[in-house]
C-alpha cells in the first residue's frame, strides 16, 4: 500500500490573512511540500495539470523532474495529466525522459480535465472529451510499447514509421491510472488495459465511487487480468488535523468556508458527514481512512490533499508532519492487516521490470 | 400492472401556498382518473421549500445532500410529472429552476409531466406557455396540451366550464391519458459499452 499527496496547484488567498502567494511562491511551495513528503515517508507525489489562473501546474513533467532531482525514494505522478489535450506523442516522450531521469520513480493519471476552455485553447472539442481519452490514450499506449509506429486515428495527424523517443526506462513504460470523478466509459477503458484505476473520493459521497470502482473490478477481472480484487486501486482523500479535534475544526472552518470548491454552500460539519473530509484529530482520521477499506476494497495508493484553499506553507508542512508521523505508521500496519496475499502492492518500476522479465521467462520456457 | 408513480413538485414558498394547493388538485384529479382506469397510483410530493438549501448546496457542491438526493431519486423514478410553480418575474421561480438544474440532463426524457403555475392575477398565466413548456421540451419531456394556470381570483369562482375546477380536470385527464397503457417505469440499470465497441466506433468514422 503506498501512500502520499496531490495538490490542484491552486493559487488562492488565505482568507485568514487576506494574503494571496505570488505564482512564484506557489511554485516554490510545491516543490517545499513534495520534498517534505518524502522526508517524512511517504511514498508518492502527484501533482494536477491546468491551463488558466489561478493554477500554476501547467509543465507537470518540469516540475516532476526537478523534485526527482531532489529526492530519492519518492515516486512522481500526476493528478491528472490531460489526455484530451495533450498531444499523446509529447506525453509519451515528457514521461518516458522523466522515468530515465528519475531511475523508473515515475507513474502518471490520465484525466480529462475540468476546464471547459482548455479544449478550444489546445486546438480540440470538448464534446469528443471521452473519444479523445479513448483514441490518445490507445496511441500513447501503442507508443510505449512499439518501437515503430504506423497509425492513423481521428483526432491527430498521422504517423508513418514513427518511433517515440527515448524508449521507456527497462523497456517498462510508466504505470498508468485513469481518474475519473463520473465516467464508467473510463472505469471501462482502465479494466480493458488492466491499468489502475483513481477515484479522486474527495467532494463528493462515497456512495458515488463506489459505483465506479465496482464496475471498475468487475471488468477488470471480465478482461483476464486477475480477480476483482487483483484490481488497482487508488484513492483520494482529504484531511485536516490538530492533535486535538477542536483545534483542528477552528482553524480550518475560515479555509472551508471560503474554499473554491465547496465554499459558501454546506456548513464543515454536514460536508464532513456527507462526504470522505476528515477534520479533526490524527486518531479520527486514521479511522475515517481505515473505513474507505470496507466501501472499495483492499486498494494501494492513497492520496491525500494537503495544500489548498489558501493554507499557508507552514501549516501544511506540519500537517504533513502530523500525517507521516502519527498517521501514515498506524495506516500501514492497520491496512496489512486480513489483507488476502492475492492483492498486489502499490506498482512501481522494479515491480514491473521484474514482473516482466518473468513473463519474458515463461515465454522462453514455453 | 404495476403500481405507477407519480411526483409532484411545488415550488410555493407561504405555507400553506397556493401553488402546493393547486399541486395537491392536480394530484387527486390525475390519481383518481387513473384508478378509475384500474392502475394503483402511489403520489409523492416534492415541496422545494423544505429543500431549499440543499439545492443551494448541491449548486456549489456538485451534489445532492441526503433529503434532496431522495426527491430526485423520487422524480427520477417516477412515471409522471406534475411540475407546479409561482411565476415570478414573468417566468417559473428561481428555486423551481434550480431544482431542475440539479436534476440529471435526462432525468424527464420521455416522461409525461403536467405543468401548472399560480400568480396574482391570469396577465401571468402565458409564462406557461413561454417558459414552462420549452424548458421541458428541451428536457425531452412529453408535455402535456392543457398547462393550468390559478390567479387568487379563481380560488373563489364558480364552477363554469372555464373554470379552474376544470382546467385541472381536462388537464389531469390528459395525463393520465399519456399514461394509459404505460408499463410502470423499469428500474434504470446503468450498461456500460464495452471497451472494444468504443474503440470500433472511432476506426468506424
Amino acid at each position: 500500500m503506498q501512500f502520499g499527496i496531490f495538490s490542484v496547484g491552486d493559487v488562492t488567498t488565505d482568507p485568514t490573512t487576506g494574503r494571496t502567494p505570488t505564482e512564484h511562491e506557489r511554485i516554490q511551495a510545491m516543490v517545499a511540500i513534495a520534498l517534505k513528503a518524502e522526508e517524512v515517508g511517504l511514498d508518492v507525489f502527484a501533482t494536477g495539470e491546468h491551463h488558466n489562473p489561478p493554477f500554476v501546474p501547467s509543465s507537470p513533467t518540469t516540475m516532476l523532474g526537478y523534485i526527482a532531482a531532489r529526492t530519492e525514494r519518492l515516486i512522481l505522478s500526476t493528478s491528472t495529466t490531460l489526455i484530451t489535450t495533450n498531444d499523446p506523442v509529447k506525453i509519451a516522450e515528457d514521461f518516458a525522459m522523466l522515468q530515465h531521469l528519475a531511475e523508473g520513480r515515475v507513474d502518471v493519471m490520465m484525466g480529462r480535465g475540468n476546464t471547459g476552455p482548455v479544449y478550444p485553447w489546445f486546438g480540440q472539442d470538448i464534446r469528443q472529451g471521452i473519444p479523445l481519452a479513448i483514441e490518445n490514450y490507445a496511441l500513447l499506449h501503442q507508443l510505449w510499447r512499439e518501437e515503430n509506429v504506423d497509425w492513423q486515428g481521428r483526432f491527430r495527424t498521422p504517423l508513418q514509421s514513427f518511433t517515440s523517443t527515448p524508449r521507456p526506462l527497462d523497456d517498462t513504460p510508466p504505470f498508468v491510472w485513469h481518474g475519473s470523478i463520473r465516467s464508467p466509459e473510463i472505469a471501462e477503458q482502465a479494466a480493458y488495459y488492466g491499468d489502475g484505476f483513481f477515484a479522486n473520493n474527495i467532494f463528493w459521497p462515497k456512495e458515488h465511487f463506489q459505483k465506479l470502482i465496482d464496475l471498475y473490478r468487475e471488468r477488470f477481472a471480465h478482461y483476464g487480468h486477475g480477480t476483482p480484487e487483483q484490481a488497482v486501486v487508488g484513492l483520494g482523500g482529504q484531511v485536516f488535523m490538530r492533535k486535538n479535534s477542536q483545534d483542528a475544526v477552528r482553524e480550518f472552518r475560515p479555509y472551508f468556508d471560503n474554499a473554491p470548491v465547496y465554499g459558501h454552500g454546506p456548513s464543515l460539519e454536514e460536508f464532513t458527514e456527507q462526504t470522505p473530509l476528515t477534520v479533526g484529530s490524527p486518531q479520527e482520521v486514521i479511522e475515517k481512512t481505515l473505513a474507505f477499506r470496507e466501501t472499495f476494497g483492499d486498494y494501494q495508493r492513497q492520496l491525500f490533499l494537503m495544500d489548498h484553499a489558501g493554507l499557508p506553507l507552514k501549516t501544511v508542512l506540519e500537517q504533513l508532519d502530523l500525517l507521516g508521523e502519527e498517521v501514515v505508521p498506524v495506516l500501514r500496519k492497520e491496512f496489512a492487516k486480513g489483507r488476502p496475499a492475492e492483492v498486489p502492492d502499490g506498482p512501481t518500476h522494479a515491480a514491473r521490470v521484474a514482473a516482466q522479465q518473468a513473463e519474458k521467462t515463461e515465454e522462453v520456457a514455453k | 400492472m404495476s403500481t405507477l408513480k407519480l411526483a409532484v413538485v411545488a415550488a410555493g414558498l407561504s405555507v400553506p401556498s397556493s401553488t402546493r394547493l393547486l399541486a395537491d388538485r392536480l394530484a387527486e384529479a390525475t390519481a383518481r382518473d387513473l384508478r378509475d382506469a384500474g392502475r394503483q397510483v402511489e403520489v409523492t410530493v416534492v415541496e422545494l421549500r423544505e429543500l431549499a438549501r440543499e439545492i443551494a448546496d448541491n449548486l456549489v457542491t456538485g451534489f445532492p445532500p441526503p433529503a434532496l438526493r431522495e426527491a430526485v431519486r423520487a422524480v427520477e423514478e417516477a412515471d409522471a410529472l406534475i411540475a407546479v410553480t409561482p411565476i415570478f418575474s414573468a417566468s417559473y421561480s428561481g428555486l423551481f429552476k434550480s431544482f431542475v438544474d440539479v436534476l440529471d440532463r435526462d432525468a424527464l426524457t420521455g416522461k409525461p409531466v403536467l405543468i401548472a403555475a399560480t400568480g396574482g392575477t391570469a396577465r401571468h398565466s402565458l409564462a406557461l406557455e413561454h417558459a414552462m413548456r420549452p424548458l421541458f421540451a428541451y428536457l425531452r419531456a412529453v408535455v402535456a396540451p392543457t398547462a393550468v394556470f390559478a390567479a387568487s381570483e379563481d380560488w373563489g369562482a364558480t364552477g363554469a366550464d372555464g373554470s379552474l375546477a376544470g382546467r385541472i380536470a381536462r388537464a389531469a385527464g390528459e395525463l393520465a391519458e399519456l399514461l394509459a397503457g404505460r408499463p410502470a417505469a423499469a428500474k434504470v440499470v446503468e450498461q456500460v459499452v464495452p471497451f472494444e465497441q468504443q474503440l470500433a466506433a472511432l476506426r468506424r468514422s
